[in-house]
């Protein structure tokens, strides 16, 4: 990637060396990965729904796999984006609805009950993995209390004074006038 | 040396890069002293402006200390020297530089015909933004090339701090463009929507601009403090309605002059329902900007009334009720900032003590706690309002 990085540089100007610490932390790259992740198991849902339902046991002509398949990949879309807290814990409802889809087909008459018995296993794993990403997303931690900023007028001379130096400036050209010399003008 | 580079959304690094190189016989090369992390940075953070590049050194606020010149410089600048750095590259010589239109000046960008293409006509070049504007390497370094410097440079003198003085590079004269360009009357309101680093700056400048009553809109509660201790009355967009609020303070007129210092990333909350439509469009690439602020600026302001919007914009902004603007008769104005148009009234005006745009730094840290600021800025956390960075 640095080397890619540094193809695209103008021959002077500064190039990458080595590369050090990043903005972006643990969960935030396992979040992304989730997200392409979602967006590939969605569209695999509803590339092979038919198959989806043969699988699980469920009716042919279910339009589940494809209704699910659609929300993986806004999931996807969602964890890939800055909103990724939402992508996140979007994962950990949908992880639900799964649990409660699957747990519905774990009926006795169902011939593929082996088939829904693994996929709940992988879910769950996958639902704690996406429990804790969607939990350590929290925005950066405060290192000291609530500030005060009533004294920061960025006026020294104090804000009465500032509100009586007042000039006009041209947006034309940037020149000062005076409000006494604007009011002349505009007589 | 060691600089802050781009390497995705959200991606930022403290990596070590080759030192920059005179490339040019007008160029110079200073050593950062002091640097800051703009809010425009975090649009490119969040890889909202098209055209970043892994690689690319950020920073478009900055200062330092001449250390090499080029043959070219014609005694503008020697070694030694103490500048600040507009974020503007300006050659100086152009007809827009002649004209005081600093920042689309018509050499500066090295990436012109792509420029052309997208723009319909080149712009300045830019310190550390998009490859739009020519790509240039930013001063989130310790050191920084900086073209066409006999033209690109502000003269800072020894007796003022670089607290003092760091924000002529961007925000304070953005700031002031934004409330100039409103061509106040002493009788006019002005309305600031975001009271973020250069909100914060455009309320200094309507005081001393002469504004009657100034009125600035946010959602943060420590911004919300700066920007009242700075003579303006606050409005929480959390907690009560701007529009109703703003017709309120005069009487039902709305203020005449509206400045959009939030630009392209309005904050999405479920009480302001477009917020949500435009997050979810950008999101799938179907839209650039989030333009609440905009679209509430437009229908609040008193008819013949003037929009300053010193914010920044991406590209694609949808659902914009033109028919209000053209019916109320509305001016809107603006651009990025023709920084050196303003920098000589203003160092004066800091070295007299009118103004100092300190007040404006809550975190000062060393360089390479850069990728962590970035988050801590991005998320307003830590009561913070403005990053400075000491290489």
């Amino acid at each position: 990637m640095t080397y890619l990085a540094n193809m695209t540089r103008r021959e002077s100007d500064p190039k990458i060396i080595s590369t050090g610490r990043s903005s972006l932390r643990p969960a935030d790259r396992v979040v992304r990965n989730l997200g392409w992740f979602s967006i590939a198991l969605g569209a695999t849902e509803i590339a092979f729904a038919p198959r989806v339902n043969a699988t699980f046991g469920l009716r042919r002509s279910s339009s589940l796999p494809v209704i699910f398949g659609l929300r993986e990949i806004m999931q996807g879309v969602l964890c890939l984006s800055v909103e990724k807290r939402v992508g996140a814990w979007s994962r950990v409802a949908g992880d639900a609805l799964d649990i409660a889809v699957l747990l519905n087909a774990l009926d006795r008459r169902n011939p593929k009950r082996e088939n829904v018995k693994l996929a709940l296993a992988s879910l769950v794993a996958v639902a704690a993995v996406d429990l804790a990403v969607a939990a350590s997303l929290r925005p950066a931690r405060a290192t000291r209390p609530p500030q005060n900023y009533q004294n920061r007028s960025g006026f020294p001379q104090g804000l009465e004074t500032a509100r009586s130096q007042h000039v006009q400036i041209s947006s034309q050209d940037g020149s000062a006038l005076s409000i006494e010399e604007r009011r002349a003008q505009q007589v | 040396m060691k600089a802050l580079v781009w390497h995705g959304k959200e991606d930022i690094r403290y990596d070590t890069v080759t030192d920059p190189e005179i490339q040019d016989e007008r160029d110079a090369i200073i050593r950062v002293t002091s640097c800051a992390i703009c809010g425009s940075d975090l649009h490119l953070f969040h890889n909202f402006i098209p055209a970043m590049l892994p690689g690319d050194i950020m920073g478009h606020e900055s200062m330092g200390e001449v250390v090499e010149t080029g043959r070219g410089l014609n005694g503008t600048l020697k070694k030694g020297d103490r500048i600040v750095v507009p974020f503007t590259i300006i050659c100086g010589e152009c007809e827009q530089c002649r004209r005081g239109n600093y920042s689309v000046c018509q050499r500066t960008n090295r990436n012109k015909s792509i420029a052309e293409k997208v723009f319909g006509h080149t712009t300045a070049g830019l310190f550390g933004y998009t490859h739009l504007t020519g790509g240039y390497p930013g001063g989130q370094a310790e050191y920084l090339r900086v073209p066409f410097a006999d033209a690109t440079h502000i003269k800072v003198p020894d007796g003022l701090s670089d607290e003092q003085v760091l924000f002529l590079s961007d925000i304070l004269p953005t700031g002031w463009q934004a409330v100039v360009q409103c061509d106040l009357e002493p009788t006019d309101t002005v309305a600031i929507w975001g009271c973020g680093p250069v909100g914060q700056m455009a309320i200094r400048s309507a005081v001393l601009l002469g504004a009657r009553h100034i009125i600035a809109i946010d959602c943060v509660p420590e911004r919300l403090e700066m920007a009242e201790a700075g003579g303006a009355t606050t409005i929480n967009f959390m907690t009560e309605s701007v529009v109703e609020r703003l017709n309120e303070l005069t009487g039902g007129l709305g203020p005449e002059k509206c400045i959009d210092a939030v630009g392209t990333e309005s904050h999405v909350t479920f009480s302001q329902p477009d917020t949500i439509y435009d997050r979810a469009k950008q999101m799938v690439a179907l839209e650039s900007d989030r333009a609440h602020v905009l679209r509430e600026i437009i229908y609040v302001c008193r008819p013949a009334g003037i929009i300053s919007i010193p914010g920044v914009y991406g590209g694609l902004v949808d659902k914009i009720p033109m028919g209000l603007v053209m019916n109320k008769g509305l001016t809107i104005k603006t651009g990025q900032t023709h920084v050196n148009r303003w920098t000589d009234d203003l160092l004066e005006r800091i070295d007299r003590g009118e103004i100092d745009p300190s007040f404006v730094i809550t975190h000062s840290v060393g360089l390479e706690q850069g990728p962590e600021m970035y988050r801590v800025f991005r998320d307003k956390s830590d009561s913070c309002v403005k990053v400075l960075l000491k290489p």
